[in-house]
């Protein structure tokens, strides 16, 4: 099948800082794939070329075979700016209507599109008198106008709620499930880890890790946490055992080790039977995983 | 063509919204009313129906409050998208940068159009009501009025150019202010003045004509003036109306809103979100 977007050797500059260096990816229908990176990575100027709304320097960028930017890319793609914004003075539902005709299609589809995000009991209210969780929602309608080929969604999930979220993320499950590839950009790593397909790290310009969570997880082979309880009045004898381990202020003992002495580890752990009353095994988190990556350059 | 309605439509709406239909239509028909009543006093004995009198005061009170109307509705028209932001996702969407502006010039126009129809036409009523014959001026009335859309269709233009030019309202404001004082108010100042220094010489006879015609608002002027044989009633610059001929100063009246349009498009392709 072939890649709805794909990036290649991509780089752009601003007078002298190179926002994007030699960036490359591919998007294959239907996939979704989480964008992170710290403010400044490059996040918002990647999607911004993906859209043709700005040049770059050097790489070749498709969208949906044809060149960013051009129109029937544009006919294709839809976008969620970062901080959407809409005229105050227009009602939700003239703004989506007037949204549908550009794109070609009825207007009156904004009646269900609108009841779609759940906006339909303020449809024909002023966006002037809505909160920003309610501003977002008509910026999520416009994005599925018209069944875009190719979603970019800067940061699609900041002012909505934690209902409102699992919501939208139901949406783009079904988005993808006919076919539409869905490129995003997120602070909130839980949610990106359990509804994206794939992830994408940007630091300082640079794709520094790209592929699914455990992928990463392997590649970054980081340490995972024990905790062990000890019983009662067994702390000191327990921490003579292992010297390794670190006592801290609340009793635990805390192990650190890599993936490959896990399971010798626990072994000699519940070997001291009632000395240990309850154990913990926690695996790095994407934070720790993320931090990894955008820590390696620069940072 | 269905992307270029569909603006207009929205920026008709927020124009509504915005109460500038209101405010234009209201400013165009109080001033058209109180030139209409004070026209009737020179009227006496010259050989002209009253209606071209009304039209001839009417043509320099439009010079004024057209590109005045035209400036404020459009500074805001790129540099206000710019601010607020909606600006990077109207561009993703399948619609080119000449059909938003012509979406935005088709609105404005709609409502220059309806302020100035209204306003002519309520002084036109006012004629009529006094001295019936007076309706055999319609013709220089209804040349009038698309010639006032033509002016502010160049003004409109020009202020979508300073709009797309300084990306803020406020510079966008400076500029357009700045353009009505230089090219309506300055302008006509400074060609006074080099005709009375110059005292009938080369340039009153051959610079004036092309000055005249080079500004949108003089060339307005100008035809409206030669246009309706009320050259007799008018002074200053507009006596120099006569010795223009009539197609050149329409030239010029139809040329401009081209120009503006496309300094406009440059000035807008230049705009990065």
């Amino acid at each position: 099948m072939t890649p709805t977007l794909t990036i290649s050797q991509l780089t752009k500059r601003f007078q002298s800082v190179e926002a994007l260096k030699q960036v490359s990816l591919t998007l294959a229908p239907g996939k979704r794939a989480a964008l992170l990176g710290h403010n400044g990575a490059g996040k918002s100027t990647m999607m911004k070329i993906i859209l043709g709304l700005i040049p770059f320097d050097s790489g070749e960028v498709t969208v949906c075979g044809e060149a960013p930017g051009s129109a029937a890319a544009r006919m294709q793609v839809a976008y969620l700016p970062e901080n959407v914004a809409f005229h105050p003075a227009l009602t939700g539902e003239e703004q989506i209507r007037h949204y549908l005709s550009l794109r070609g299609e009825n207007p009156r589809l904004a009646t269900e599109l609108l009841a779609r995000v759940g906006l339909a009991h303020a449809a024909r209210r002023r966006i002037g008198t809505y909160s920003k969780g309610m501003r977002q929602r008509v910026g999520l309608a416009q994005s599925l106008i018209g069944r875009p080929r190719l979603l970019v969604l800067d940061e699609p999930t900041s002012g909505l709620d934690p209902v409102s979220r699992r919501d939208f993320y139901d949406l783009l499950d079904g988005l993808s499930a006919d076919g539409t590839a869905i490129l995003l950009s997120s602070h909130v790593l839980t949610e990106v880890e359990a509804r994206t397909d794939s992830i994408l790290i940007l630091s300082g310009g640079q794709l520094v890790a790209e592929g699914t969570l455990a992928d990463l997880r392997a590649q970054a082979a980081l340490p995972i946490t024990l905790l062990v309880r000890p019983a009662e009045g067994r702390a000191i004898s327990l921490a003579a055992v292992f010297p390794e381990a670190t006592i801290g202020s609340d009793g635990m003992l805390r192990f650190s080790c890599p993936q490959a002495d896990k399971l010798p580890l626990l072994a000699s752990i519940t070997a001291l039977g009632p000395e240990v009353a309850d154990l913990d095994v926690i695996p790095p988190s994407l934070e720790d995983i993320y931090s990894h990556f955008s820590r390696r350059d620069g940072q | 063509m269905s992307c270029i309605l569909a603006t207009a439509a929205s920026e008709f709406r927020i124009a509504f919204r915005n109460r500038w239909v209101l405010i234009a239509t209201g400013m165009m028909v109080l001033f058209a009313l109180v030139l209409a009543a004070a026209g009737s006093a020179p009227t006496g004995d010259v050989d002209v129906d009253r209606l071209s009198v009304t039209v001839a005061s009417l043509t320099s009170l439009a010079v004024y409050l057209v590109p005045l109307l035209a400036l404020l509705m459009s500074f805001d028209a790129v540099a206000g998208e710019v601010e607020r932001g909606t600006l990077p996702l109207l561009l993703t969407y399948p619609v080119s940068r000449l059909q938003i502006l012509l979406g935005k010039l088709l609105a404005h126009l709609a409502i220059l159009a309806l302020a100035v129809t209204l306003g002519y036409g309520a002084a036109l009523v006012m004629a009529v009501w006094s001295d019936p014959g007076a309706i055999q001026g319609i013709g220089s009335m209804v040349r009038l009025i698309w010639s006032s859309v033509l002016l502010g269709a160049t003004f409109l233009g020009a202020g979508y150019a300073l709009s797309a030019l300084a990306q803020r309202p406020s510079g966008a404001a400076g500029l357009a202010v700045a353009l009505w004082l230089v090219a309506v108010v300055l302008y006509d100042l400074a060609l006074l003045a080099l005709i009375v220094t110059d005292g009938g010489g080369v340039f009153t006879t051959r610079a004036l004509p092309v000055a005249l015609l080079a500004n949108p608002a003089d060339a307005f002027r100008v035809f409206n003036l030669s246009a309706g044989q009320a050259v007799a009633v008018a002074g200053g610059i507009g006596g120099a109306a006569g010795a223009i001929p009539l197609w050149q100063s329409a030239a010029s009246l139809f040329v401009w809103p081209l120009l503006a349009i496309t300094l406009a498009l440059a000035a807008f392709r230049k705009v990065t979100p």
